[in-house]
């Protein structure tokens, strides 16, 4: 795995990608741009870059409704991805999917999903494929700890290890499912327990370090690339934004969230580290910053300028052989 | 032409052969596939012929249908064993939000090449949870074919054309059906999606029908055959896409439709092709469109009560000699 002043640039810069990314996409929900409802990331991104960073382009990867980060992670094209959340022609799946149903094949990220746990049957069968068709690939599930106490998980974790799947389970327990504290709903405080079940490692990590998770990552990935079979990665984090957005957040207090935005911000800490390092600095830093942005721009510009679809497509894509 | 017969178990079973030798790609996922070469026999062969391509699952219908989905995403073929029709409901989410769904809302990036092959049907006492005939769900559910074959013929034909077919398919096959005999050609062929067949002419009344509803179809011609009324017997095959131009031919023809299914009455296909009928055929209609079906309760274990339920032969007569007025 590199690890060098190049690698950690890419790593924070990604990290800012999705962080504007996703206060762009607050923005233009706020104001009417992007129609029915958004989950937004922000404060996740050092387990999406942690993560989708050890990834390779042919490897399979499948989200949630919170997905944003991961996309962009594995490499999305902003300006589709803004496109689609805008519903124009011109998006990832021409209008049909939005932020909740977004996928690029091309890059094996194989969708969002809108049910929760929707991701893990799914994997299950993309890490059937993989070892049928006797390729190097993984597939990587993220999904969140409200889906892990639904049924599919028990499933698809109890195949996948039957199976010497080559798959990475990541959950990422941001403390919330919905409204709901993972505390009260979930048995156990580490979700990454519930491996010992499956007869696979199971690891939590403190994913507001993205090395952590990265280094984390790394080996689950090179388990299953080698043929050793599943891992279950918990990544610890937290939802600094509602569920969704306009969401009233009744269930925690503005402290609770104002601690965890100053204190454990992924992308600050690691901006400390690499100054530390010597790799960033203030002026490299604001750079950066603006750089994202300025992408950023450019994707809302081009969702804007796009067509909508007409109404008549309502009726294409839904089968090959109609 | 000599007759070669087979049961349906073996048209499914000869079909599967063929396919699986002509592409690698095609695999068989399910609960007690190997050890009974399927429960019901339709896998005869397989398991020493495909090893490793026909798969085992432990009882997780949810991730059964998933990792078939998840497969046929990254460039595999599978058919997916339900063991019994009734044990969708453990896997409805992969099937109608899923399956259903993807090559839509993802802007037809990805196509979706799945068989979900599932036994169905009542008549063998097994009671509520394993008898029913749950298509019309799946009609009414956009993004998936659905498929009920009769004869073993019509088996052999259709599962190759549902494997073949770069959609996601559902294909129900009558568990009664299974050692029902019928001429089978030998040569590889396929019934496109989509076609129905008039099986028998007749000029008087047409039953529009599909799967075991086929059956008591014919029976019920010979019967109103010896009360000199020539019923046409209308085997559907594939209900969605439904081929309503061999319905409107035949309605042309007879003025007369009589629609029989096992599944229950109320929602059921019937009332999906009696609405179209109605709406494109109206002026060719001497008499309104009845169903013969199940009545609206679970399938009941006691044999008195199950036969009362599900529809019969004479159940079939009857509603052709009312269209008739005979």
């Amino acid at each position: 795995m590199p690890d060098d002043a190049k690698t950690y640039m890419d790593l924070y810069q990604t990290m800012v990608t999705i962080r504007q990314f996703e206060t762009m996409a607050g923005e233009m929900f706020a104001g009417g741009k992007i129609p029915g409802f958004i989950h937004l990331s922000i404060g996740q991104e050092g387990s999406s870059v942690g993560v989708c960073s050890v990834l390779r382009l042919d490897d399979y990867l499948t989200t949630t409704h919170r997905g944003h980060g991961h996309m962009i992670a594995k490499g999305a094209d902003l300006n589709r991805m803004a496109a689609e959340l805008f519903g124009k022609k011109t998006g990832y799946c021409k209008g049909k999917g939005g932020s909740m149903h977004i996928a690029d094949f091309s890059i094996g990220f194989l969708g969002a999903n809108g049910v929760v746990a929707g991701g893990l049957p799914i994997i299950t069968g993309a890490g059937l494929s993989i070892k049928m068709r006797k390729t190097d690939q993984v597939a990587v599930c993220f999904f969140g700890d409200g889906a892990a106490n639904r049924g599919p998980v028990h499933e698809a974790m109890n195949m996948a290890s039957i199976w010497t799947l080559p798959i990475v389970f990541c959950v990422e327990n941001n403390q919330f499912a919905s409204t709901t504290r993972t505390s009260y709903a979930c048995s156990v405080v580490d979700i990454s327990t519930r491996a010992a079940g499956y007869n696979m490692p199971g690891i939590s990590v403190d994913a507001n370090d993205v090395l952590a998770v990265r280094e984390a990552a790394a080996d689950a990935v090179a388990r299953a690339r080698g043929g050793k079979g599943p891992t279950l990665l918990e990544n610890k984090t937290y939802r600094m934004k509602g569920h969704f957005e306009g969401d009233p957040q009744k269930y925690r207090t503005e402290e609770e969230i104002a601690s965890w935005k100053d204190k454990m911000d992924p992308i600050n800490r690691f901006a400390t580290v690499l100054t530390k390092k010597k790799i960033l600095n203030k002026k490299k830093i604001q750079q950066i910053w603006d750089e994202a942005a300025a992408k950023v721009k450019g994707a809302v510009e081009f969702a804007e300028k796009s067509p909508y679809p007409e109404p008549e497509e309502a009726l294409e894509d839904l089968l090959v052989n109609p | 032409m000599l007759e070669r017969i087979l049961s349906s178990a073996e048209a499914l079973a000869e079909a599967l052969h063929e396919e699986m030798s002509r592409d690698e790609r095609i695999f068989i996922i399910g609960e007690d596939l190997v050890s009974h070469a399927g429960i019901f026999g339709q896998f005869k062969g397989i398991p020493e012929n495909f090893p490793g391509r026909i798969i085992d699952t432990p009882i997780s219908e949810t991730c059964i249908v998933g990792s078939g989905l998840g497969a046929a995403m990254t460039g595999m073929r599978p058919i997916v064993d339900l063991h019994f029709s009734d044990f969708v409901t453990c896997a409805m989410d992969e099937l109608a939000n899923q399956a259903a769904k993807i090559r839509y809302m993802f802007g037809g990036q990805v196509s979706l090449p799945m068989v979900i092959w599932c036994p169905d049907g009542a008549g063998l006492r097994a009671a509520a949870q394993h008898s029913q005939s749950l298509e019309a769900w799946f009609v009414h559910t956009p993004g998936l074919k659905v498929v009920v074959p009769s004869e073993p013929a019509d088996v052999k034909g259709l599962i190759k054309a549902a494997i073949r077919d770069d959609d996601p398919v559902m294909f129900f096959q009558h568990k009664l059906l299974f050692r029902k005999e019928g001429h089978v050609p030998e040569e590889d062929y396929v019934i496109p999606i989509g076609q129905a067949e008039v099986k028998r002419e007749g000029k008087d009344v047409t039953l529009l029908t599909y799967g075991s509803g086929y059956y008591l179809s014919t029976d019920a011609a010979d019967e109103l055959a010896k009360l000199d009324i020539e019923a046409e017997v209308l085997d559907l095959r594939t209900l969605k896409p439904v081929d309503m131009e061999t319905v409107a031919g035949s309605i042309k023809k007879t003025h007369r439709g009589v629609i029989v299914h096992e599944a229950c009455l109320t929602g059921g296909f019937g009332a999906e092709l009696t609405a179209r009928i109605q709406f494109e055929l109206f002026d060719y209609l001497d008499a309104p469109v009845t169903r013969v079906a199940a009545k609206d309760v679970p399938i009941p274990f006691s044999p008195p009560l199950e036969d009362f339920v599900l529809p019969s032969v004479s159940d079939v007569v009857e509603a052709a000699r009312a269209v008739v007025y005979r």
